[in-house]
C-alpha cells in the first residue's frame, strides 16, 4: 500500500464528506473502482500526459498554491499529480483509504482546473485533466467534499444548483419584471417565448441571492431591442457542479436539459450570463460528454454578448464609469475560449479609468474559487484564502477600486480574497456597469 | 423491420407481471375522435382579426397564441398599470387579474390560462376560474386528449398537482414537473417524501425522491428520479431512477428492473405495455426493453418513439462522436449531421420518419469571435433519410399528411415564416406563423398567420402550398 508523501505541515480540515467516504472503502473497493475508472477512459490521454512529463518543474511557477505557499512543492502542479495519479497509476490502483482521503484533499481544494500550468510546461501537458480524472475516481469511490457533493445532489434533483424549486425561479423573475417596469415601460421578462432570436441561461446563485443581475439582463435586452427569452421549466441554470465533483452522468444531463430547452424554445443561439465555470460545461465540457462536438445551439458568453450590442450601436454608452477599475481575466473564457480582448473593448467602453493587472489576459492568475473549490464551502475557506496571496497583491498592485470579474466564482472568489488581504476593493460584474453607462431613450422611461 | 415486432411478441412486459391493474382507477375507453374533423373546411381565406387595432386599444400586447381550428386568436394584454387579462378576436375577457400567463386552447376552442388575483393562482378557461386557488401555479398542460388541464402547484408550503380543478389530497416537500396520463384522467410527478437539512448529503443518498400517482407516492424512494411516463392505456406509470450515486435503472409501477446500468433515459411504452428505454452499457448507449438490450450500442442514443401501429421504434442515435441521425429499429440512417436531430415523427401509417436536422456551414465555428455568423446554422427536414435540398433559418416540426405522402413544416427564412411542404417552401410568407394542419382527407392545409398585423385562416389545397 503507498501512502501520500507528506511535503507539508499538515493542517486537520474536517470535512464530513471525505471523511465519512473515506470510512466506508476498502483497499478491494479502491482497486477495483480505480482500475474500472482507468479502463473507461481509456488511458491513451492519460498514458501520454504521465510518461511525456520529464519532471522538470517548470510548470510550478505557473500555479498560485505553490507561488503563494513560497515553492512549497506539494503545492507545485506536478507535484500534485505525482502525489495522485502518478500513485495510482504505480501502484495500480492499490492505495490506501487515508491515501484516497488526501488525494480528494489535493484534487478538490489545491488545484481550480485552470490550466495556467499547461502554458508553462514545455509539452502542454494537460495538468488539470489529470487532476479532473483524479476527482472522477473519487467521486467513484464517494469521496467528495460535502458541500460540493450536495451541489452536484442539488443539481441532479432539481436540475439547477441552489435547489431552487420550480415556483421560485418564476417568482424571481416576475418580481424583477414587476421592479423593473417601474423605471422602464412595458419592460417584460419573456417566459417560453417560442422562436425568439435568443434564450438568455445564467447560474442558480442569480435567481437565489443575486436576482438584481436578471434585471440588470432584461434591462440590457429591452433597451437593445433583443427578441429573447427564459425557459419557465428547468433548463435554465447552465451551471455545473458535478463537472467538478466527477459525477459525468449528472453533468451530460444538466447539460441536455439545457440544451433541450434552447431547443424545444426554437432559439437561435444561447446568451449565457457572466459566469466562467458553466461556459467550459456548455462549451467543451459537458456538450462533449453528451456526444455534441459542438453546442448544438450556438452559445456565446455574455461578454461576447455586450461586445456585439456595443460595436453595432445597439447599446449607446452615454455615462462612463469613473472610479478606476481593473478586469480580472477569468479562466475559462480567457484561456479557455480567448475573451479576453473582448472584454477590454467592453470595459474601456463603459469606463474611463481601466488599469490592467499584470500578469493578464491568458497569463492572468486564477481566482482560487474556480474548479469547485469555493463550493467546498465553509471548511475550505481559510486555505482557499491562504492558497492565492498572489492574487491579492497582484491586484493591490493595480491602484484600481474596483475589480471587476465577468465570472460568478471569481466574483465570490475575489471579494474573500480582498476582504482577508484588507485590500479595500470592490467586485463588479459587467453588467453591474454598464446598465447605468447605457443611454434609456425618453420614450421607454416610465414618466415619474 | 420485422425485429421490433417478433421482440415485441417474445417479452412477457414487466408492467403487466408485477402490478395489479386495480392498483390503479381502470382506464376510459380510448376514443380518439380526431381534432380535425369539425374544422371549417371550406373557406378558403377568413380574417379573424386586426391584432394591430389590439396595439392601439392595450398599452401592451403580449405573444399571440391560436386555436387548432385556427377560429382564435388570443394575447395576454395590459389592461392599465396594474391590470392583465386576456384579450380574444379582439374582445376582452371581463375580469382583469394582477398577472395572467401561458395562454393556451383546448381542443373545444376554450382558451386556458394562468392567472393571479388577489395574490392567489388559479386557471382561468374562458375568463372562468377554477374554485380551487394556490399560492402559486405553473406549468399549465392540457392532456393529449386535448381537454384536460393540469398544473403544478404550491400551497401552504406543501407541493403538489392539481388537475382539473381537482388538487392532490397529499403534500410534498417539492413536486417537479408533470404528466398527465393519455386519457387525462390521472397525473404523476416526482416528488420528495421529505426535505433535507442544509448539506445532508447522506439524507439524500438514503433517497427521498419518488414518484407519486394521483397524490400517492410509490412505497420506494430513489435518489433521484426523472422522465414519467404513462402507458398508452393510462394504467402504468415507468421512470428513470438512480438507485445509488452510480447506479441507474427503469422503475415501473414502482418496481425496479433487475438490470441497473451507468446511466438510463426517459422510458417509453408499447401499445402491448413493454417498457423500453435507452440505457449506457459499458460498450456505449443501447436500447433496453423491459431490461435487456435490444439494439446494437451508439454514441449516444434519445428517448425512443414507437410508430403508431405500435411495431416500430424510432429514436435519434449518434453513430460517431459528433454526427447524428435516426435509427429504426436499431438501423441508423445512411446520412448523419453535424450538430444535431431532433425527434423522429412517425408518419400515421407508421410508414415513414421524419425529423428535423441542423447542420452548420462551419461546425467548428472557430472563426468567428462571436460564434454567430448569419446564415451558419441551417435547419431542415429529414425524411426517411433524405434531407429537403433546401434549409432554412429555423424549421418547426414535421407534420404528416394522414397517407403519409405529405410532409409540411412551419419554416423560418430572413425573418420570416412560411409552410414548407415536402421541401419546397410555400409562396405566402408570414409574420407569425403556426405549425400547419393536414385535413382528415389530407387533400387540404390549415394555415394561421398573422400578415402585416391581420390574423388570418386560409384552407389551402396542398398542392397550391
Ligand atoms: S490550480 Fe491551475 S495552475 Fe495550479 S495546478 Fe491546478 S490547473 Fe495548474
Ligand atoms: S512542466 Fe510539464 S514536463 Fe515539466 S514537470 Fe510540469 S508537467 Fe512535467
Amino acid at each position: 500500500m503507498a501512502a501520500v508523501a507528506e511535503t507539508k505541515e499538515v493542517k486537520k480540515i474536517i470535512d464530513l464528506g471525505l471523511e465519512e467516504g473515506a470510512k466506508k472503502l476498502t483497499p478491494e473497493r479502491i482497486e477495483k473502482t480505480i482500475n474500472n475508472a482507468l479502463t473507461a477512459m481509456g488511458g491513451a490521454r492519460l498514458d501520454a500526459y504521465v510518461s511525456t512529463c520529464i519532471h522538470c518543474g517548470l510548470c510550478s511557477e505557473a500555479c498560485h498554491y505553490y507561488l503563494s505557499h513560497d515553492g512549497d512543492p506539494h503545492f507545485s502542479p506536478v507535484g500534485k499529480v505525482k502525489q495522485t495519479m502518478w500513485e495510482i497509476l504505480k501502484h495500480k490502483g492499490r492505495v490506501s483509504p487515508a491515501a484516497i482521503k488526501q488525494m480528494a484533499e489535493i484534487a478538490y481544494t489545491e488545484c481550480n482546473l485552470c490550466r495556467r500550468c499547461s502554458m508553462y510546461c514545455p509539452f502542454g501537458i494537460d495538468i488539470a485533466y489529470l487532476i479532473s480524472s483524479v476527482r472522477r475516481m473519487c467521486h467513484l469511490l464517494g469521496v467528495t467534499p460535502q458541500y460540493l457533493q450536495d451541489t452536484a445532489h442539488s443539481h441532479s434533483a432539481t436540475m439547477n444548483q441552489m435547489w431552487l424549486k420550480q415556483d421560485e425561479w418564476i417568482d424571481t423573475l416576475f418580481w424583477q419584471e414587476d421592479d423593473y417596469r417601474r423605471e422602464i415601460k412595458n419592460l417584460t421578462i419573456p417566459l417560453d417565448k417560442e422562436g425568439a432570436d435568443i434564450m438568455y441561461s445564467v447560474i442558480g446563485p442569480e435567481p437565489k441571492f443575486l436576482a438584481m443581475l436578471i434585471g440588470n439582463a432584461a434591462k440590457i435586452m429591452h433597451v437593445a431591442g433583443v427578441n429573447w427569452t427564459f425557459p419557465s421549466f428547468d433548463g435554465w441554470d447552465n451551471s455545473d457542479m458535478a463537472m467538478f465533483s466527477g459525477d459525468q452522468e449528472i453533468m451530460g444531463r444538466v447539460k441536455r436539459a439545457h440544451f433541450e430547452a434552447a431547443m424545444r424554445l426554437k432559439v437561435k443561439r444561447i446568451v449565457m450570463g457572466e459566469c466562467g465555470h458553466a461556459f467550459r460545461s456548455v462549451y467543451d465540457v459537458g456538450n462533449r460528454w453528451f456526444g455534441w462536438k459542438m453546442p448544438p445551439v450556438p452559445i456565446i458568453h455574455a461578454i461576447q454578448f455586450y461586445y456585439e450590442l456595443i460595436k453595432e450601436g445597439r447599446l449607446k454608452i452615454v455615462k462612463k464609469f469613473k472610479e478606476p477599475v481593473t478586469l480580472h481575466d477569468p479562466c475559462n473564457v480567457v484561456r479557455g475560449r480567448g475573451l479576453q480582448e473582448m472584454a477590454r473593448y467592453v470595459i474601456n467602453a463603459i469606463c474611463e479609468d481601466f488599469r490592467e493587472m499584470s500578469p493578464n489576459r491568458e497569463h492572468n492568475f486564477c481566482c482560487a474559487a474556480g474548479g469547485g473549490v469555493i463550493n467546498c464551502g465553509p471548511p475550505w475557506k481559510m486555505k482557499r484564502m491562504e492558497g492565492n496571496r498572489v492574487k491579492a497583491e497582484q491586484m493591490k498592485a493595480t491602484g484600481a477600486r474596483i475589480v471587476i470579474t465577468p465570472c460568478h466564482n471569481c466574483h465570490s472568489g475575489l471579494e474573500d480574497i480582498i476582504g482577508y488581504y484588507k485590500l479595500g476593493m470592490r467586485t463588479k460584474f459587467i453588467s453591474d456597469i454598464l446598465v447605468d453607462a447605457i443611454e434609456v431613450p425618453e420614450a421607454m422611461k416610465v414618466k415619474k | 423491420m420485422e425485429a421490433t415486432s417478433k421482440l415485441l411478441e417474445q417479452v412477457q412486459p414487466i408492467s403487466q407481471q408485477s402490478v395489479p391493474s386495480s392498483s390503479y382507477k381502470e382506464a376510459l375507453p380510448a376514443t380518439p375522435k380526431k381534432a380535425g374533423d369539425s374544422f371549417d373546411w371550406d373557406t378558403r381565406k377568413k380574417l379573424i382579426a386586426n391584432t394591430d387595432e389590439w396595439k392601439s386599444k392595450f398599452s401592451e400586447v403580449r405573444p399571440f397564441n391560436v386555436s387548432g381550428d385556427g377560429e382564435k386568436i388570443g394575447s395576454v394584454v395590459q389592461t392599465n398599470e396594474e391590470t392583465f387579462t386576456v384579450c380574444l378576436n379582439g374582445k376582452q375577457w371581463e375580469e382583469t387579474y394582477e398577472k395572467v400567463w401561458t395562454l393556451k386552447f383546448k381542443n373545444d376552442g376554450k382558451a386556458v390560462c394562468l392567472v393571479m388575483k388577489d395574490n392567489a393562482w388559479t386557471v382561468a378557461v374562458d375568463g372562468l376560474q377554477w374554485k380551487e386557488k394556490f399560492d402559486y401555479a405553473w406549468n399549465l398542460q392540457i392532456a393529449l386528449n386535448g381537454r384536460d388541464i393540469g398544473i403544478n402547484i404550491k400551497k401552504d408550503d406543501h407541493y403538489g398537482v392539481c388537475l382539473d380543478d381537482k388538487p392532490w389530497t397529499q403534500g410534498f416537500a417539492d413536486v417537479r414537473n408533470l404528466f398527465i396520463s393519455p386519457d387525462g384522467t390521472m397525473s404523476a410527478a416526482s416528488v420528495a417524501i421529505k426535505g433535507l437539512a442544509e448539506a445532508d448529503i447522506f439524507g439524500f443518498q438514503k433517497g427521498v425522491w419518488t414518484v407519486a400517482v394521483d397524490g400517492t407516492p410509490w412505497d420506494k424512494n430513489f435518489v433521484n428520479v426523472w422522465g414519467l411516463a404513462f402507458s398508452p392505456d393510462s394504467r402504468h406509470v415507468a421512470a428513470e431512477t438512480r438507485i445509488n450515486l452510480y447506479d441507474y435503472a427503469i422503475v415501473v409501477d414502482g418496481i425496479l428492473w433487475p438490470q441497473t446500468f451507468k446511466c438510463v433515459c426517459e422510458p417509453r411504452f408499447s401499445t402491448k405495455n413493454n417498457v423500453i428505454a435507452p440505457v449506457k452499457i459499458p460498450q456505449g448507449w443501447t436500447l433496453a426493453m423491459d431490461g435487456k438490450p435490444i439494439w446494437k450500442t451508439f454514441v449516444q442514443l434519445w428517448p425512443p418513439k414507437f410508430s403508431p401501429d405500435g411495431k416500430k421504434i424510432a429514436a435519434v442515435v449518434a453513430p460517431d462522436f459528433g454526427r447524428w441521425t435516426i435509427a429504426v429499429d436499431g438501423i441508423p440512417w445512411k446520412q448523419t449531421f453535424s450538430d444535431t436531430v431532433l425527434d423522429p415523427v412517425f408518419s400515421p401509417d407508421s410508414k415513414r420518419v421524419a425529423a428535423i436536422a441542423k447542420e452548420s456551414k462551419d461546425p467548428m465555428n472557430m472563426g468567428s469571435s462571436l460564434h454567430s455568423i448569419k446564415g451558419n446554422d441551417r435547419w431542415t427536414i429529414v425524411v426517411d433519410g433524405i434531407p429537403w435540398e433546401q434549409d432554412f433559418d429555423m424549421i418547426w416540426d414535421p407534420v404528416f399528411s394522414p397517407d403519409g405522402s405529405m410532409v409540411a413544416a412551419k419554416a423560418e427564412i430572413n425573418g420570416k415564416y412560411c409552410v414548407v411542404a415536402n421541401g419546397k417552401a410555400g409562396k405566402k410568407m408570414f409574420d407569425t406563423l403556426w405549425s400547419p394542419v393536414f385535413s382528415p382527407g389530407g387533400d387540404k392545409l390549415l394555415i394561421r398567420g398573422i400578415q402585416d398585423g391581420k390574423y388570418y385562416r386560409y384552407v389551402l389545397p396542398r398542392e397550391e402550398i
